[in-house]
């Protein structure tokens, strides 16, 4: 993970993605797109534009799979998990 | 419970889906966009944060979260279908301090599973209910499913579900809540972010109530199968809003866990001599009656036929408690034909010194045949070298085995000698002594005040009479 992240910030792992895109439709700031390339699975897979993100939640809530979203929270300090 | 600096794949999920077959252990096998995989999230984010993926045990059903305990890290059983309330009543009231989660979608709950349901929340077993109706069915293909919406098409409504021919769609929430027991009743829905989060209260609610022992919790979650639909994920929330919520109207039904006192059941009685009391067989346990070691047989697989009312149940209980009496295990299981009177009927006896497995003798070493159709059905099931008492009152053919012991003993005629039909039953306790040489008919005599205890002095001395000549008639013709 990139040290200099600004928190908050989600993570989309582009491999679990299923490109259902219930995500994009619940962001409040429409940070999140659907990536043109295909993952592994042949699916386009959602991405974060990189900046705009405030922590909500919505993403990771809407998704329906587990593994594929976690957001870091502004609180977050790298230390806390190991 | 700490603020939360991160959200993740919660601790109610197994980190690697080791149950699941396949190579792809790090996802679900749920299509993109399905509603089921928000509120398996929803659920393991709440079993995570109050700390409970211990004590919890998910009940799975058949439909698409068949495979639910692929995910959970909690105890699953995967049940049959419709059948995750009745196995969510047993697993709650065998372990009291779990948490019971009954998971089920429409088809599962609403069709085949309605009275499961019904029966389980009149009760107030202490689960939680989660219901997720996505009006149709999806792991089969889309047919039409009891929540299906009028109009809808499905693969088995191609013209839309019409109620002439259909019904109409069930509003379960509004079932459940014509019942006294259940405590929290809601419907949710996943349609967007605002109703996905009051689930997500709905669920954490529910959940904690089965902590609390608070009793019946149902939640209701309106749920997107973009496959069934045929749509994408994004429309499928639409279509939610547009077409479900008219039929089924959002909200809390009804909501008393607050006054609700916690459930307390009294823990049963396991005790033998405690259910042997119960029973009316108090007098038994002193009887110490020895085993005959020079007996013919020691292990009897025994099928007991007739007509209803010939005391072939009572036969089969007499015999398996005078076994009992004499330390064998023993087993009686029943099987009446369609009419408890008049119809057919037979028993499976069993007693043997080993531990008994099934049962249903399938593969009897001896039988008592009352009527000649018993006779004629399960002397084909006898095995070679096996025992055949028939009725010879009632019956004037011959068995046509002839790799048997056959004993025809008038069993009718003796009883009837005695003054009522009804001594049939110990006639043939008699005569099973006389064959097997297991029981003593001076000591089964010894039993018959406690096996017919509350009887008059007079009913049990003429029981005792027909063990007796039940005995001896085997013995004066057949030695
Ligand atoms: S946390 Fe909220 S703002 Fe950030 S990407 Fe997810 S939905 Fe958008
Ligand atoms: S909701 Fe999840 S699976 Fe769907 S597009 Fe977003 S990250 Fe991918
Ligand atoms: S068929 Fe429907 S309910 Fe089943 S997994 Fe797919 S989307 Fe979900």
């Amino acid at each position: 993970m990139n040290e200099n992240r600004k928190y908050p910030f989600p993570e989309i792992d582009p491999d679990i993605c299923k490109g259902c895109k219930l995500c994009i439709a619940a962001c409040p700031k429409d940070v999140l797109v659907i990536s043109e390339k295909l993952n592994s699975k042949g699916f386009h897979y959602s991405e974060y534009v990189g900046e705009g993100c405030i922590g909500c939640g919505n993403c990771y809530y809407t998704c329906p799979e587990p593994s594929a979203v976690t957001v870091y929270l502004k609180n977050y300090v790298p230390e806390e998990v190991s | 419970m700490a603020q939360k600096t991160v959200l993740r794949k919660p601790k109610g999920f197994i980190d690697v889906y080791k149950h699941k077959p396949g190579a792809e252990k790090d996802r679900t096998h749920y299509c993109p966009g399905c509603g089921h995989g928000i509120l398996h999230k929803l659920i393991a984010e709440a079993l995570e944060d109050y700390d409970i993926v211990e004590k919890t045990i998910v009940i799975s059903p058949v439909g698409c979260s068949v495979f639910a305990y692929y995910y959970f890290d909690t105890g699953n059983i995967q049940v049959a279908h419709g059948r995750a309330p009745a196995v969510a009543t047993a697993v709650s009231r065998a372990n009291p301090d779990s948490v019971v989660i009954s998971y089920q979608g429409d088809g599962d709950l609403a069709a085949i599973g309605g009275n499961n349901i019904l029966q389980a929340a009149n009760r107030g077993e202490n689960v939680v209910v989660f219901f997720v109706n996505n009006a149709i069915y999806g792991m089969t293909g889309g047919q039409m499913a009891p929540t299906t919406l009028l109009g809808q098409k499905t693969t088995t409504t191609p013209y839309g579900r019409n109620p002439q021919t259909d019904g109409y769609p069930l509003q379960m929430c509004e079932i459940i809540n014509q019942l006294t027991a259940p405590v929290f009743v809601t419907r949710t829905s996943l349609h967007d972010m605002p109703n996905i989060r009051k689930t997500r209260a709905a669920v954490r609610k529910g959940i904690k109530n089965a902590m609390d022992k608070k009793g019946f919790s149902f939640v209701e979650v309106l749920s997107m199968c973009p496959s069934g639909w045929k749509m994408d994920a994004v429309p499928a929330q639409e279509w939610i809003k547009e077409n479900m919520l008219p039929r089924f109207p959002l909200g809390t039904l009804r909501d008393i866990s607050e006054e609700a006192p916690a459930i307390e059941r009294p823990v049963p009685v396991m005790d033998a001599d405690e259910v042997k009391k119960i029973l009316g067989y108090g007098a038994f346990s002193d009887s110490n009656l020895e085993k005959n070691p020079d007996a013919a047989f020691n292990k009897v697989a025994l099928r007991v036929a007739g007509f209803g009312g010939q005391g072939i149940m009572s036969t089969g209980i007499a015999l398996a408690n005078v076994g009992m009496e004499y330390g064998y295990n023993v087993s009686w299981l029943p099987s009446y034909g369609p009419e408890m009177r008049g119809g057919t009927a037979n028993c499976s006896v069993k007693i043997q010194g080993d531990t008994i497995g099934a049962s249903e003798c399938t593969e009897p070493n001896m039988i008592i045949a009352m009527n000649q159709p018993s006779l004629e059905k399960f002397e084909k099931i006898l095995i070679p070298d096996g025992v055949i008492i028939y009725n010879s009152t009632l019956i004037d053919i011959e068995p046509t085995r002839r790799d048997v012991k056959v004993y025809n003993v008038p069993i009718t005629g003796i009883a009837d000698e005695l003054g009522d039909t009804r001594f049939q039953s110990m006639v043939n306790v008699g005569a099973f002594a006389a064959v097997t040489g297991m029981f003593d008919p001076g000591e089964i005599q010894g039993l018959m005040s406690s096996l017919f205890a509350g009887k008059p002095e007079s009913v049990i001395k003429l029981n005792e009479k027909a063990v007796q000549r039940g005995y001896n008639y085997v013995k004066d013709n057949f030695s």
